[in-house]
């Protein structure tokens, strides 16, 4: 579960040239950038032969993916409200991996987070909406932040499998969802499609101006950049990525680990809590059974494939959200079932976590290779390579 | 029919249930017990056993025979094993992504191939009637075994047995405990967990091809809720011993069959909590049997997962 | 990926390929084109087949575009569907047919595209709703009490088992008048009815079928998206079955007793000819087996003569419009009084809508 410590590169001993350096940083950077993109590249290119071999076109898929996804404003909008929902999924995988920990459990955060902000709507209808509803999305963060915090604690303080725990429990979240949306909190005019009460439409969200998608979108970005920041730019961050590569060292440093894990897990089920927060006051106007949409399990493909960089988690979003919105036209256009999707994102994230490997070792992006060629070409012919 | 057995048709029902419903779980965390013995874990079993579910299905719709089924399940459960495998022996790829990876793209090509094989019927595989001595149905019902489930009941003897008695159980322990020793006994690591990943992928093939071929029996999108993840948890909580997961699987099982039978004797407030139980009980004993300051008992030392 | 799994691969991709029927993209000016929005797969021995059953046989149809999408689920998804729909394929009438489409979403389209004409399966619609929605719906309830004489004269054991999802009305009602079509035949019979709590899932619907029948239950039936579940694992115990949705006979050909199926394809017609005629599909359309919106399965063989003969005659009082299924003097499960005597509701009663009781008899709660 832990991630393996980046080998730290071979310094060669003659000084590179300022040149150099500079292609060294270049190397290095783009190394990040084009691995993944080339992997799902390759990906797609393997989606192609996949197609072509059951006589469909790839052409066409690509076409239809481009239609469908991005070449329009109404495509881009599609896409664009899918991403919304996976952007706080992708965190909540993102926040406990810097720190070793694969949750796969976000959807019930959603479902809970959503569950509970439509449940505070009642007591707080009294108030003005705008601090009812920040007040809404605090209760969700809350209880997100509980759910998936109660992973990290199992995990830190008993030693318990947070892959698994964090499954069990969004199992037990959505039974208790509907428990609670059949019960307790059922509207009883939610005759055939049990609800809980409507927010009412004062605590609805209006839609962003400009590109009519909901506020989810917004503040995923900003929930995003704000990881972000947390992640690479804070103590704290630096601290959980120490002890997400090595929790001995980070016990020897005096790192509070355990606090770590709790802080990290909770953050991140308060953000996917607020994917069901914005499901409920900007979408479907109650919390009800269709809360629980498989947001949370697209949300771990997002995380992986954008390497569990929450900067990275906005454009693969944006890309899946695209590859979703296409999928109706694949089924209307190319006669494909809707499964097709699946296969598509299966075999990219197999080719992108593949790709892992390439890390640090195409002669393209090491320097340090570029200096061991150099002294290798500058041996005696016949000197094993 | 016998008339009303009250609370004791719940029992029934539950030993019914269990020998029903445990044995995906039974093959899945046998398969995955080899594969964490060897020190990896494959959380693609659950996509493994969805596409053992079809492809059993759709060979026993093509050829008639439900047992050319099993056997398609099981080629193409390790088919996804050795692809697990083989992705994970690069340097650097986490084994966890890899099984999410494996687990959406193993359901994805079901479903994908799968859309024309919901409508025909497959001949079931052939049930065992054990409880041919009693003369009350429900019990007879109970006790009709499937072949599937013995094997899976011997395998995990075996397994078991196998994994202390025999140089190829020996040596996946090894290289699940320490792949450095393993290295200097001259073992390729690769290697053995490549192939304890190909035969954990057959056993959830196989897994798969129980839930098409006999119980529920019929093939639709919806016929895995979950058992192939699930089965990897019991891995853990059955200490990654063969005979423990046989218990454990049956527990599960048991536990899934209270639902509906309390609802038949007239329990019928909070089904949605009963339904539950096998998530909760797990969850409880997982909590109850980890420890913060050791490694599980019994697991290989080279598991990510108990790192 | 192993070589033989490629190899299946071809073999598998080969019949899928057989199985879908191709669909020519051209359109002619003046052709109407209708889209049609499934939850689930459309081909799934239930709800999501009825419709799409009714779809595949409309595409004969002089001038018209069939386009349909399947595992649409019900969050706003469905709306960009609707969209991509009118916007993509040019569709004008738009059908999306899960309970759950209805409302935002398909209301919302409505208003953003009033020049299309949206009609959902469900009957939701009410006047205060855009005049270009409406809703459609059949009253499945009489299907049901047809299959509860069948089950009445099949049963030995006197108890009948029904799987249902969820506790709601539409599903509250078909228990009902299973359970009194039963009882019409003999009073005391009972039906136990065990909820799984989800529309679709297989293996807790054979669990529920097998504690049902371990309860003594001699013929099931269900209210699921997709009752193949349950009539197979039925039929396998010996227990006789009762269909629903669509024809289930061809899964147990011998102990099939009959089925309440939707037939969805005079109400589509009738929108599709009403907008090629240039008007104004109606907005609220309901009715049962006199309107041919249910219909039922051909009686399988377990069914007696005097079963076929008494069915018959119900089925030939309903066709006359108004028979009242729940009808006093009614109690329910718990003793309270439903109904008193000489009081009824016929099938197009609006009481029908809201009920939330299990009636004397039925062994479940609410």
């Amino acid at each position: 579960m832990v991630a393996d410590a980046a080998v730290a590169p071979v310094e060669t001993a003659d000084p590179p040239a300022r040149g150099l350096q500079a292609r060294a940083w270049l190397a290095r950077r783009s190394e990040a950038f084009l691995i993944p993109v080339g992997a799902a590249l390759a990906g797609f290119v393997l989606f192609g032969l996949f197609l072509a071999a059951l006589g469909k076109s790839p052409l066409q898929f690509v076409d239809i993916v481009y239609r469908g996804g991005f070449g329009s404003s109404f495509a881009l909008g599609n896409s664009l409200q899918r991403a919304a929902p996976l952007l706080f999924a992708a965190l909540c995988v993102a926040l406990p991996a810097r720190l070793g920990l694969v949750v796969i459990g976000g959807e019930g955060a959603i479902v809970l987070g959503g569950l509970s902000a439509a449940a505070a709507a009642q007591p707080l209808a009294a108030l003005p909406p705008a601090l009812a509803i920040p007040l809404m999305a605090l209760a969700a963060a809350l209880v997100g932040a509980v759910w998936i915090g109660a992973v990290g604690f199992l995990q830190a303080y008993r030693g318990v499998n947070a892959t698994i725990s964090s499954l069990l429990l969004s199992y037990i979240a959505i039974a208790l969802s509907n428990h609670l949306i059949e019960g307790w909190l059922r509207d009883p005019a939610s005759l055939n499609k049990p609800s809980t009460l409507p927010v009412g439409d004062a605590f609805m969200l209006a839609p962003m101006p400009g590109i009519g998608v909901h506020w989810g979108l917004g503040v995923g970005v900003l929930s995003c950049l704000v990881a972000y920041v947390l992640m690479d730019r804070t103590t704290l961050g630096f601290a959980a990525r120490i002890a997400g590569g090595n929790v001995r060292a980070a016990q020897i440093q005096g790192l509070p680990v355990g606090r770590l894990i709790v802080g990290f897990t909770a953050l991140g089920g308060a953000f996917a809590a607020l994917a069901g927060f914005f499901e409920v006051v900007a979408v479907q106007g109650t919390a009800n059974g269709t809360l629980a949409a498989g947001y949370g399990y697209t949300g771990i493909l997002v995380a992986f494939l954008a390497r569990q960089n929450p900067i990275a988690i906005m454009p693969v979003a944006f890309l899946l959200g695209g590859i979703e919105a296409s999928s109706g036209l694949i089924q209307r256009r190319m006669q494909l079932p809707d499964a097709t999707v699946l296969v598509l994102e299966g075999l990219l994230f197999l080719v992108v976590l593949a790709s892992e490997t390439l890390y640090g070792r195409l002669h393209l992006f090491s320097p340090h290779l570029w200096a061991t060629k150099r002294a290798a070409a500058a041996l005696p012919a016949g000197a094993p390579a | 029919m016998s008339g009303d057995l009250g609370l004791w048709s719940v029992l029934i029902a539950v030993v019914g249930g269990a020998i029903r419903v445990s044995t995906p779980f039974l093959f899945v965390s046998l398969g995955e017990t080899i594969t964490e013995r060897s020190g990896r874990i494959n959380l693609g079993l659950e996509g493994t056993l969805v596409f053992g579910a079809m492809s059993a299905y759709a060979t026993a719709v093509l050829t008639g025979s439900p047992w050319a089924g099993v056997a398609v399940a099981g080629l193409a459960g390790g088919a996804f094993g050795l692809l697990h495998g083989f992705v994970c022996r690069l340097p650097r790829v986490n084994d966890v992504a890899v099984g999410i990876a494996l687990m959406l793209f193993g359901t994805g090509l079901a479903f994908f191939f799968g859309k024309a094989f919901i409508q025909p019927s497959a001949p079931p595989l052939p049930a065992i009637p054990f409880g041919f001595w009693s003369d009350v149905p429900q019990i007879q019902a109970a006790l009709r075994v499937n072949v599937l489930f013995l094997v899976g009941a011997a395998l995990a003897v075996f397994l078991w047995w196998a994994f202390r008695n025999t140089k190829a159980g020996l040596i996946v322990r090894v290289v699940g405990d320490s792949a450095d020793a393993a290295r200097a006994m001259g073992y390729d690591v690769d290697r053995v967990r490549l192939f304890a990943t190909a035969a954990g992928g057959v056993l959830a093939g196989i897994g798969g091809a129980y839930l098409s071929l006999y119980y529920p029996g019929s093939w639709n999108e919806g016929i895995s809720s979950g058992q192939g993840l699930m089965a990897v948890a019991l891995v853990i909580f059955a200490r990654w011993n063969p005979l423990a997961c046989f218990a454990a699987a049956l527990l599960f099982g048991g536990a899934g069959a209270l639902g509906p039978a309390l609802q038949s004797v007239g329990v019928t407030q909070g089904y949605y909590l009963y339904y539950a139980a096998p998530y909760v009980l797990t969850l409880a004993l997982l909590i109850a049997t980890s420890s913060p300051d050791r490694a599980l008992a019994g697991a290989p030392g080279e598991l990510s997962l108990s790192k | 990926m192993a070589d033989h799994s490629l190899s299946r691969r071809h073999l598998l991709g080969g019949a899928a390929a057989l199985a879908l029927t191709p669909l020519s993209r051209a359109r002619a000016a003046g052709t109407l084109t209708a889209g049609f929005i499934y939850v689930g797969p459309k081909d799934d021995y239930g709800y999501n087949q009825a419709h799409a059953l009714a779809a595949k046989a409309l595409k004969g149809m002089p001038g018209l575009e069939v386009t349909e999408e399947e595992r649409v689920p019900e969050t706003n998804a469905v709306e960009k569907t609707m969209e991509s729909m009118i916007n993509l394929d040019g569709a004008t009438l738009l059908l999306p047919t899960s309970f759950g489409h209805y409302s935002p979403y398909m209301v919302a389209e409505a208003k953003k595209n009033p020049k299309i004409q949206f009609r959902h399966c469900g009957g939701l619609w009410t006047d205060k709703d855009p005049k270009n929605a409406g809703s459609y719906f059949g009253y499945i309830a009489q299907g049901q009490y047809l299959n509860g004489i069948a089950a009445g004269h099949a049963t030995k054991s006197k108890k009948l088992g029904f799987v249902a999802a969820k506790p709601i009305p539409q599903v509250l009602n078909n228990i009902n008048a299973f359970l009194l079509g039963a009882q019409s035949v003999d009073p005391s019979i009972t039906c136990q009815v065990i909820f799984t709590g989800e529309w679709s899932l297989a293996v807790k619907e054979a669990e529920a079928t097998n504690a049902l029948i371990d309860g003594g239950a001699d013929v099931v039936t269900c209210h699921v998206d997709s009752p193949k579940v349950t009539v197979e694992t039925a039929a396998r115990r010996g227990a006789f079955v009762c269909g629903y949705h669509v024809d289930q006979s061809p899964l147990a050909p011998q102990k099939y007793l009959t089925g309440a199926e939707w037939n969805w394809l005079p109400i589509y017609k009738g929108f599709v000819e009403a907008m090629q005629a240039g008007k104004v599909p109606e907005n609220f359309v309901r009715g049962g087996l006199a309107d041919g919106y249910v219909k039922m399965s051909p009686y399988g063989p377990g069914v007696s003569d005097a079963a076929r003969k008494n069915a018959d005659a119900v089925k030939a009082e309903m066709m006359k419009g108004g028979y009242q299924i729940i009808k006093g003097p009614l109690k329910d499960n718990a003793g309270k009084e439903i109904l008193a005597a000489g009081k009824g509701y016929p099938e197009k009663a609006a009481e029908l809508e809201s009920t939330n009781y299990l009636v004397a008899g039925v062994k479940g709660s609410v």
